[in-house]
C-alpha cells in the first residue's frame, strides 16, 4: 500500500515534469504556426507512456543504479587498491561509451560528412572504419576522463585547475583542426554521457569523496562527468588531424 | 513489437555496465552485492522504464517536435509565401526559430531523467541547500540560452568556436568568483543535460535550419547545438549559487 502511494506520487511528479514540453508543442503549433494536432490519441498514449516510464525509471534509479555505484566505491576504499579501482573507472567510462547509442549516430553522420569532403573514400567500408574509429576515440577518451577524475577525487585536487586545462586544450586544438571537424568533435563532448551512465558515474564519485577521509562529498564527489564531456573533444579534434 | 524491440535495446544499452560492475564485484572484489534481489528488481524496473520512455517519446514528441521544427524553419513561413523570400536572410526574420529554440530548450530539459538524477544526488549530498529544482531550473535556463544563441549562430553562419571560447572565458573568470561548493556540480551539468530527450529534438532543429538557409550546409553547420548546449548551464548554474549566497547575505544584514 505505502509502494504504491509512492509510485503514485512519483507518476503525479513526472507528469508535472512533462508539462513544460506539452505546452511548448501546444502553444507553438495551435498559435503561431495555427495547424491543428495531428493524431491526438497516439499522442496522448505516448505521453502517458514517458510518464509512466519516466516515474518507474526514477524508482529504480535510487533501488538500483545509485546503491550498485556507492557499494562499488565504498569496497574499492576499503581494498584500498588503486590499480584496480583505476582499473574499474577506465572500463566504467570506456564500456558505457563504446555502446552508447548517441554516440554510433553521431560517429555515422561524422563519417558522411568526412566522406562529403573527400577526407575519406566514398565507400561503405572506408566511411565504417572512419566511424568506427571515431567511437573508439571517443570511448578511449572517457575511459581516460574518469581515470583522471578518481585520481583527481583520491589526491583532493581542485577541479578548476585541471578544467581550464582542458579547456586551453581545446582552443589549441581548435587552432589546429581542420574546420570540418569543429563542429562534431564540439558535439560529442555532450552526447557522450547517456541517462544510465550518469547516475552510476554520480554515485560513485560521491561515494569515493564520502568514504576517503579528508574529502567532502559536494567539493570532491562531483565533476566526474565534466571530465567526460571534455576529454572527447580534444580527442576527437586530434582524431580529425591525424586521419 | 515495437516495444519489445525498444526493451531489447535498452538491455544492450546496459548490458556492457552491468558485466562490468558485475565482473569486478565477483573478481576483484569479492564480495556479493548487499541486498541483491533489490538491485535486480531496481534494475528491471529502470530498463522497463527507459523503455516506455523512449517509445513514448518515438511515439508522440519526436514526430510532432520534429515536423514543428521543419515547420518553423520553412521559408514559406518565415517570409508568409515563398515568393517574398529576400535574397540576403536578415537574422531578425528567424525570431520564432530563436522563441521556439529557448522555449523548447528549457522544457526538454525540465524532463531529462539524468538531470533529475544529478539533482537528487546534489539534494542529498548538499544537505538541502541546493534544491531540486533549483538545480533543474538554473540547467534549464542554461539549456534554453545556449540553443537559442545556437540556432542564431546557424542563421547568421558564424563560427562555431568564437562563441564556445567566449563562453569558456565567461566561466573561467566566475570560477574565481563564485562559491567553492557548486564548481564542480556546476561543470558536471553541462554534461548531463543533453541525453534522452533534449539531443534528438535540438539535433532536427539544427538540421532543419542548416538545410533551409540559403548558403548553409546542413553537414557543417547543422552540428554545434549540443555544445552551446552543455556549455551555458555551467554560467548559470554558477550563477544560481552566486544570486543564492547574495540574497543569504542581504537578508543577513536586514536583521
Amino acid at each position: 500500500m505505502k509502494q504504491l502511494l509512492a509510485f503514485w506520487y512519483s507518476l503525479l511528479n513526472s507528469a508535472r515534469d512533462l508539462t513544460p514540453i506539452v505546452v511548448v508543442i501546444a502553444f507553438f503549433q495551435l498559435i503561431v504556426l495555427q495547424q491543428p494536432i495531428p493524431d491526438l490519441n497516439n499522442l496522448l498514449i505516448g505521453l502517458l507512456l514517458v510518464v509512466i516510464g519516466l516515474s518507474l525509471f526514477v524508482y529504480g534509479l535510487e533501488m538500483a543504479l545509485f546503491p550498485l555505484g556507492e557499494n562499488m566505491a565504498y569496497a574499492f576504499a576499503r581494498k584500498g587498491n588503486i590499480w584496480w579501482l583505476l582499473a574499474f573507472a577506465f572500463c566504467l567510462g570506456f564500456g558505457t561509451t563504446i555502446a552508447e547509442p548517441a554516440l554510433i549516430a553521431v560517429a555515422d553522420e561524422a563519417a558522411k560528412v568526412a566522406a562529403n569532403g573527400g577526407i575519406i573514400a566514398q565507400s561503405k567500408t572506408a566511411m565504417q572504419n572512419y566511424a568506427d574509429g571515431l567511437r573508439l576515440t571517443v570511448a578511449l577518451s572517457v575511459g581516460l576522463a574518469i581515470i583522471v577524475g578518481v585520481l583527481r577525487i583520491i589526491k583532493g585536487w581542485a577541479i578548476h585547475y585541471l578544467i581550464i586545462t582542458g579547456y586551453l586544450g581545446v582552443v589549441i586544438m581548435t587552432a589546429f583542426a581542420p574546420p570540418w571537424i569543429i563542429g562534431i568533435a564540439y558535439d560529442s563532448g555532450g552526447v557522450t554521457t547517456s541517462t544510465i551512465t550518469v547516475p552510476l558515474v554520480t554515485a560513485l564519485g560521491v561515494g569515493l569523496a564520502s568514504s576517503i577521509n579528508g574529502r567532502n562529498p559536494m567539493i570532491d564527489g562531483f565533476g566526474l562527468i565534466a571530465f567526460a564531456s571534455l576529454t572527447p573533444m580534444i580527442f576527437v579534434m586530434i582524431y580529425g588531424i591525424l586521419i | 513489437m515495437n516495444f519489445l524491440y525498444n526493451i531489447l535495446n535498452t538491455t544492450l544499452d546496459v548490458l556492457p555496465i552491468i558485466t562490468i560492475i558485475f565482473g569486478f564485484q565477483y573478481l576483484v572484489i569479492r564480495r556479493a552485492i548487499p541486498k541483491l534481489k533489490t538491485v535486480i528488481i531496481g534494475l528491471i524496473y529502470v530498463i522497463i522504464g527507459l523503455a516506455l520512455f523512449i517509445q513514448g517519446l518515438k511515439q508522440a514528441l519526436f514526430p510532432l517536435g520534429e515536423l514543428m521544427a521543419q515547420q518553423l524553419t520553412d521559408p514559406a513561413f518565415i517570409y508568409q509565401g515563398v515568393e517574398n523570400i529576400n535574397k540576403t536572410i536578415h537574422w531578425a526574420d528567424y525570431k520564432w526559430v530563436y522563441l521556439f529554440a529557448a522555449a523548447i530548450g528549457f522544457a526538454t530539459t525540465i524532463a531529462e531523467p539524468s538531470l533529475l538524477a544529478v539533482a537528487i544526488k546534489a539534494n542529498d549530498v548538499s544537505g538541502g541547500t541546493i534544491t531540486i529544482w533549483g538545480l533543474r531550473i538554473a540547467v534549464a535556463i542554461g539549456v534554453s540560452i545556449g540553443i537559442a544563441l545556437g540556432t542564431f549562430r546557424i542563421v547568421t553562419g558564424t563560427p562555431l568556436e568564437y562563441y564556445i571560447i567566449t563562453a569558456y572565458i565567461f566561466v573561467i573568470i566566475q570560477t574565481f568568483y563564485a562559491p567553492r561548493q557548486i564548481i564542480p556540480l556546476a561543470y558536471d551539468s553541462g554534461g548531463v543535460t543533453t541525453s534522452t530527450v533534449t539531443v534528438p529534438l535540438v539535433a532536427a532543429l539544427g538540421l532543419g535550419l542548416a538545410a533551409t538557409i540559403p548558403g548553409r550546409s546542413p553537414l557543417i553547420d547543422g552540428f554545434g547545438l549540443i555544445a552551446f548546449a552543455s556549455v551555458f548551464p555551467i554560467i548559470t548554474v554558477m550563477a544560481y549559487a552566486q544570486l543564492s549566497q547574495l540574497l543569504f547575505k542581504y537578508n543577513l544584514h536586514k536583521k
